[in-house]
């Protein structure tokens, strides 16, 4: 981790940080997510897929604020599953990169939820056996949802790529470009080995992930991009992309400005 | 030739014995016509009322006011889905409607042409918005039209929820910081004389209630619905603490309802002739996601296509 712009990063972690740490990662992904698919809201390309945009959001959103609450309590000092949401400030989020990418078009939602609902339902699905029982239990509620989403977004994937010429070219191009932001899904990070294997260690899911993210390309006729191509990195570590800043901009502005106040 | 009684007349008996309409039994072209203006108009209202609340979606001050916030707006889209069936019942279809929306010729409710520039709104919304809604949808669950009736009875029940938890954010806000409770009241004062014309025209400049009254289509005048509204709000402002902007509202005990003063008129006519502050944005907004989700409509459409041929062929080879 030296000799690059992730230098000075945390990389040792006591059992106590690295469950927390654990906790931030599956949180941040679904709170992100979650704020992001929101802004579809009243936007989507026909008021049934309206529906199911924002449910997929809700279902997110719902899913962090059971991480957050137990966060909450392994974190202690009068954390809250608002504190965690609305006063961290970018280089204390956790999600990873992809969830921050822009909305771009039905296209870009669709091929970005994709790829995380996909290694969502093998993570979740493999942490209902999770030595945590807190997770475990919260793996068990969110895999029915997680499952749904991810034959949500297989399906748009498979639809605008065998539909029109048009939808053809749009996707395959969302696709592409958000390749480079998949890799880092699976990276190694000190806090797996510390946790062990009663945790799902992500970068045990590569090999599943790609397996079923290449059979969906091929029923969609599309190009799977080049596994060995360069990925970005960073989230986990807590550096992100510039567009964190402006989604939490957003997000935290009215706690931030109202900072007494109880809601 | 005593037996020679119109269509007409005997749709009048038929709607007077209580009894409802279906889709398929005969009725006077004014009677479908009135009622396809007036549910997809309360279709539009729902999707046109999404964007004021989606609005704030992402600046919901909780998770769980986010998670409510979101789950009504669903809720609504819902709701705009299931009339948009029901005026289909009536031969028209979706495609007509949302054209006729999006080219000025089908109105929504006037009120969403107002901005929410504040949380409070979200509150209020919930409270006055929803509640005069639930005021005339309640009166709607019996209307003649058995898939609108039936329709309003799924809706009301989630309306009901709707002001409550609109209710619970004033309410919060209202026992809030003093910044908090100035929020509620400012936002009070920019929704409630817009909510009371919610109801429409005074009686007396209300041309086409009377017949809808007739057919049992509307069962309430507008002012009727009106005064209860404000009868049934006064009280919940008082227990909030928030002051209702109207210096002439006061108990009418010899009445033995709540006086209240004059509505401007020349505001409510202005803003349902596209003058209000946001019409051109509801409108705009609603015609960019549509035209940007054209290839995505397009692409699903040859995709079901290439499925059933696929289908087909399969069927054919087998």
């Amino acid at each position: 981790m030296t000799g690059g712009w992730l230098a000075g990063k945390k990389s040792q972690f006591t059992k106590e940080e690295a469950l927390k740490e654990y906790f931030t990662f599956l949180a941040d992904d679904a709170l992100i997510l979650g704020q992001q698919l929101s802004c579809w809201c009243s936007k989507g390309p026909v008021l049934e897929q309206d529906i199911a945009i924002i449910n997929t959001s809700l279902d997110h959103i719902g899913r962090a604020r059971l991480l957050y609450q137990e966060l909450a309590k392994l974190k202690g000092n009068g954390a809250t599953e608002d504190t965690l949401a609305y006063f961290r400030d970018h280089q204390e989020f956790r999600n990873a990169l992809l969830l921050e990418q822009p909305n771009g078009h039905w296209g870009d939602s669709v091929v970005r939820s994709f790829f995380i609902d996909t290694f969502n339902f093998f993570l979740y699905d493999g942490l209902r056996q999770c030595e945590h029982l807190v997770l475990a239990g919260i793996a068990e509620k969110s895999v029915k949802e997680i499952a749904y989403q991810a034959q949500w977004s297989a399906e748009w994937v498979i639809r605008l790529g065998d539909g029109t010429e048009e939808s053809h070219e749009k996707v395959q191009k969302s696709i592409d470009d958000l390749w480079m932001w998949t890799g880092e899904l699976f990276e190694k990070h000190p806090v797996f080995e510390t946790l062990g294997s009663g945790f799902i260690d992500f970068s045990s899911l590569k090999e599943k992930w790609l397996d079923k993210v290449a059979l969906v390309l091929e029923t969609a006729t599309l190009q799977m991009p080049d596994q060995e191509s360069w990925m970005q990195t960073g989230g986990r570590l807590g550096v992100h992309t510039a567009h964190l800043g402006f989604i939490l901009a957003e997000m935290q502005s009215l706690p931030r400005t109202y900072p007494n106040a109880s809601w | 030739m005593g037996t020679n009684v119109s269509l007409e007349e005997n749709f009048q008996t038929y709607v007077d014995g209580e009894n409802k309409v279906e889709p398929k039994d005969w009725m006077p072209e004014k009677y479908r016509r009135t009622l396809i203006r007036q549910i997809s108009q309360h279709a539009h209202s729902e999707i046109i009322g999404m964007q004021p609340e989606a609005n704030w979606i992402t600046r919901a001050p909780s998770l769980r006011a986010k998670l409510i916030l979101l789950a009504k707006v669903q809720d609504e889209a819902g709701h705009g889905l299931y009339l948009y069936s029901a005026a289909e019942t009536l031969g028209e279809s979706r495609e007509k409607m949302i054209s006729d929306l999006q080219s000025g010729k089908a109105k929504y409710s006037s009120i969403f042409n107002y901005p929410t520039p504040s949380w409070a709104d979200m509150g209020t919304i919930g409270w006055l918005v929803d509640g005069a809604a639930i005021q005339n949808q309640v009166m709607l669950t019996r209307t003649s039209y058995g898939p609108y009736a039936r329709a309003m009875v799924k809706i009301c029940k989630e309306e009901s929820f709707h002001q409550r938890q609109g209710y619970e954010v004033v309410m919060k806000l209202a026992q809030g910081t003093p910044e908090q409770k100035a929020m509620a009241q400012e936002s009070l004062n920019r929704w409630w004389w817009p909510s009371l014309m919610m109801f429409g025209p005074s009686d007396d400049d209300s041309p086409n209630s009377a017949q809808s009254m007739k057919w049992k289509i509307k069962r309430k005048s507008n002012d009727t619905l009106r005064q209860e509204f404000v009868d049934k709000t006064v009280p919940q402002a008082e227990y909030l603490g928030l002051t209702i902007p109207d210096p002439d509202l006061k108990w009418n005990d010899a009445r033995g309802h709540y006086d209240f003063g004059a509505i401007n008129w020349d505001e409510f006519y202005d803003v349902i002739q596209g003058n209000g502050p946001c019409n051109k944005e509801r409108i705009a907004h609603h015609v960019d996601a549509h035209e940007e989700g054209a290839w995505v409509r397009e692409a699903a459409n040859a995709f079901a296509q290439k499925q059933a041929q696929r289908k087909k062929n399969t069927g054919a080879a087998a």
